[in-house]
């Protein structure tokens, strides 16, 4: 009975001391974003909603901010297209040699982020491209595709077919098919694979960062404001960040993955 | 698999529908052709060459390589990396673990999902922000300093920013979340039967965790760590903001080649060694790996 005691109390002692580490630097982070001073460290002067509103007025961020909504959501759009074209047909179709495929397209998954901004920083620096937003999104895309494609391919059942079939039967063409039924069939899938394709791209560093010149996106705007040392207005858009995620993985987790789970 | 046009006997049909699943898949295996494959194989094929001065000499050598052995600054970093990386996987699997199986095992069931939201919660800040914000408990009037000052435990700031502990703190917390959500999905997928099963044969708890649990757990732990060893080494942003300009890890001397020195070759070359050292970790544990194939 004692040792049964002691066993819990051990435990909550030890859930408790590791969601502390885990949450630390968050709390720190959004405490300090409201702090009346220039200094994002203890002590706390009290609240001052002073640096949300140098983050609003700060046309760069803003710029930053767009640039970066607009990379997530087509390099996403591009991603899932081809994804679910390519998942389609490999999983629909006989092709020769479609383990080898499968696996050129699973491969940029097993690779650094560095190392694929670094091969394509050189080809674009060989083939004279400059540097833009698209470059950014070609990356983007490079490092989604393996994602988008896994996960749809991975949900397209066979038990579809059938149903598929049925389509054909009735006269429908093939990307009626597609877009008709086997899409809407696979939508929580697709829409996972869309979803955690805006996650990675929206918050991805490295590849922005070599691949871009003038115009940057969030994660490269937050890096330049680094070099200014610690600083509220760093905190202040790093909660809006976190505040924003978490907003969307709630409804992510009250819409699609609730629904999901009953089916 | 059961195929579409099994259905239609005629080959005419059957070429038809063969053109059209190449053209359907055809958009995403040019794509990784284009931009994956090609600028890898230009990538090492340019570490074979060399710098100098400002151009680029095409001329075949292993150079860089001899460089990146020879020189301490470039081999240094190879092994700062795999320093690093190691001590954050084991530390990272150490506090996982347990975190895992209490709420896996302690917490009430209905529980278990929110308990396990909020350990990953702090997943979703930016991943630049996660490590300046570890700077503000961190750096020399952070959190911790001023805390423990105005305790009395210390009376001078300790040097805890820019240096490997930092490293590894700011690593460790971000692999420590992403480590318990596959820990603890391994973990609930065990049969309770096989604990009843030791239980009966007279095991303690110790017992039938050490011969029991553990063993059975240990493919996810193996693919977890594998996880992390391949994030940690391939990761420039945390060395950077949180360990500075001491003891460089090898992304870090990557990005330093390519801005200040502009050596393109050498980078090239030294992401080759990171990669091959992904290589050797995938195939030193490649038997416990279970990594789903598609």
């Amino acid at each position: 009975m004692l040792r049964r005691i002691f066993a819990n109390v051990l435990s909550w002692t030890y859930l408790v001391l590791v969601y502390a580490f885990i949450f630390l630097p968050v709390a720190v982070l959004v405490l300090f974003s409201f702090q009346d001073g220039r200094l994002p460290v203890p002590p706390f002067n009290g609240f001052s909603p002073q640096w949300y509103e140098a983050v609003f007025v700060d046309r760069k961020l803003m710029a930053a901010l767009g640039n970066s909504l607009i990379v997530a959501l087509v390099s996403s759009v591009i991603s899932v297209l081809l994804g679910f074209l390519a998942a389609y047909a490999l999983a629909r179709y006989k092709l020769p040699g479609s383990a080898l495929q499968r696996g050129l397209l699973i491969a940029p998954m097993t690779v650094s982020y560095l190392i694929i901004a670094l091969g394509l920083l050189s080809l674009m620096n060989a083939l004279h491209i400059p540097l833009s937003l698209m470059t950014v999104g070609i990356g983007h895309v490079v490092i989604n595709l393996p994602l988008c494609f896994a996960i749809i391919y991975a949900s397209m059942g066979d038990h579809h077919i059938n149903i598929e079939r049925a389509a054909r039967d009735l006269g429908a063409s093939d990307f009626k098919v597609m877009a008709l039924v086997t899409a809407p069939m696979l939508m929580p899938s697709i829409l996972a694979a869309f979803f955690l394709s805006v996650t990675f791209s929206w918050d991805e560093f490295i590849i922005a960062f070599l691949l871009s010149r003038f115009d940057v996106t969030l994660p490269v705007e937050i890096w330049s404001m680094l070099r200014s040392g610690l600083n509220p207005k760093t905190n202040a858009i790093g909660s809006l960040v976190f505040l924003a995620s978490v907003a969307v993985l709630l409804i992510l987790e009250l819409s699609l993955f609730g629904r999901t789970k009953k089916s | 698999m059961a195929d579409a046009g099994t259905l239609r006997s005629a080959t005419a049909l059957e070429d038809a529908d063969r053109r059209k699943a190449w053209g359907f898949v055809a958009p995403a295996l040019l794509w990784t052709l284009a931009f994956f494959v090609v600028p890898f194989a230009f990538m090492a094929a340019m570490s074979l060459w060399k710098r100098e001065g400002r151009d680029l000499v095409r001329i075949w050598n292993f150079d860089n390589y001899v460089r990146f052995f020879s020189e301490n600054a470039l081999f240094q970093g190879l092994v700062n990396s795999l320093e690093i990386t190691v001590i954050v996987t084991v530390i990272s699997v150490l506090l996982a673990y347990p975190l895992a199986w209490i709420i896996a095992e302690r917490v009430p069931k209905r529980l278990q999902r929110l308990a396990l939201i909020l350990a990953i919660l702090p997943f979703w800040t930016s991943y630049v922000v996660r490590s300046y914000s570890w700077l503000l408990v961190l750096s020399k009037n952070g959190v911790i300093n001023q805390m423990f000052m105005s305790i009395g435990l210390i009376s001078e700031p300790l040097e805890l920013a820019s240096t490997r502990t930092a490293t590894v703190i700011g690593f460790v917390h971000f692999f420590v979340m992403l480590l318990t959500l596959t820990i603890y999905s391994n973990l609930i997928q065990l049969s309770p039967n096989y604990r009843r099963a030791a239980a009966d044969l007279g095991a303690n708890a110790f017992q039938t965790f050490w011969h029991v649990v553990l063993p059975l757990t240990l493919p996810g732990i193996m693919t977890g760590a594998f996880l992390t060893f391949v994030l940690c080494i391939g990761d420039y942003v945390t060395p950077q903001i949180l360990g500075g300009n001491n003891e460089l890890v090898l992304p870090q001397i990557i990005m330093l080649q390519l801005g200040r020195r502009a050596d393109f070759p050498m980078a090239a070359a030294l992401s080759i060694v990171l990669m091959l050292a992904v290589t050797f970790a995938y195939v030193a544990c490649a038997r416990w790996l279970k990594i789903e194939r598609a």
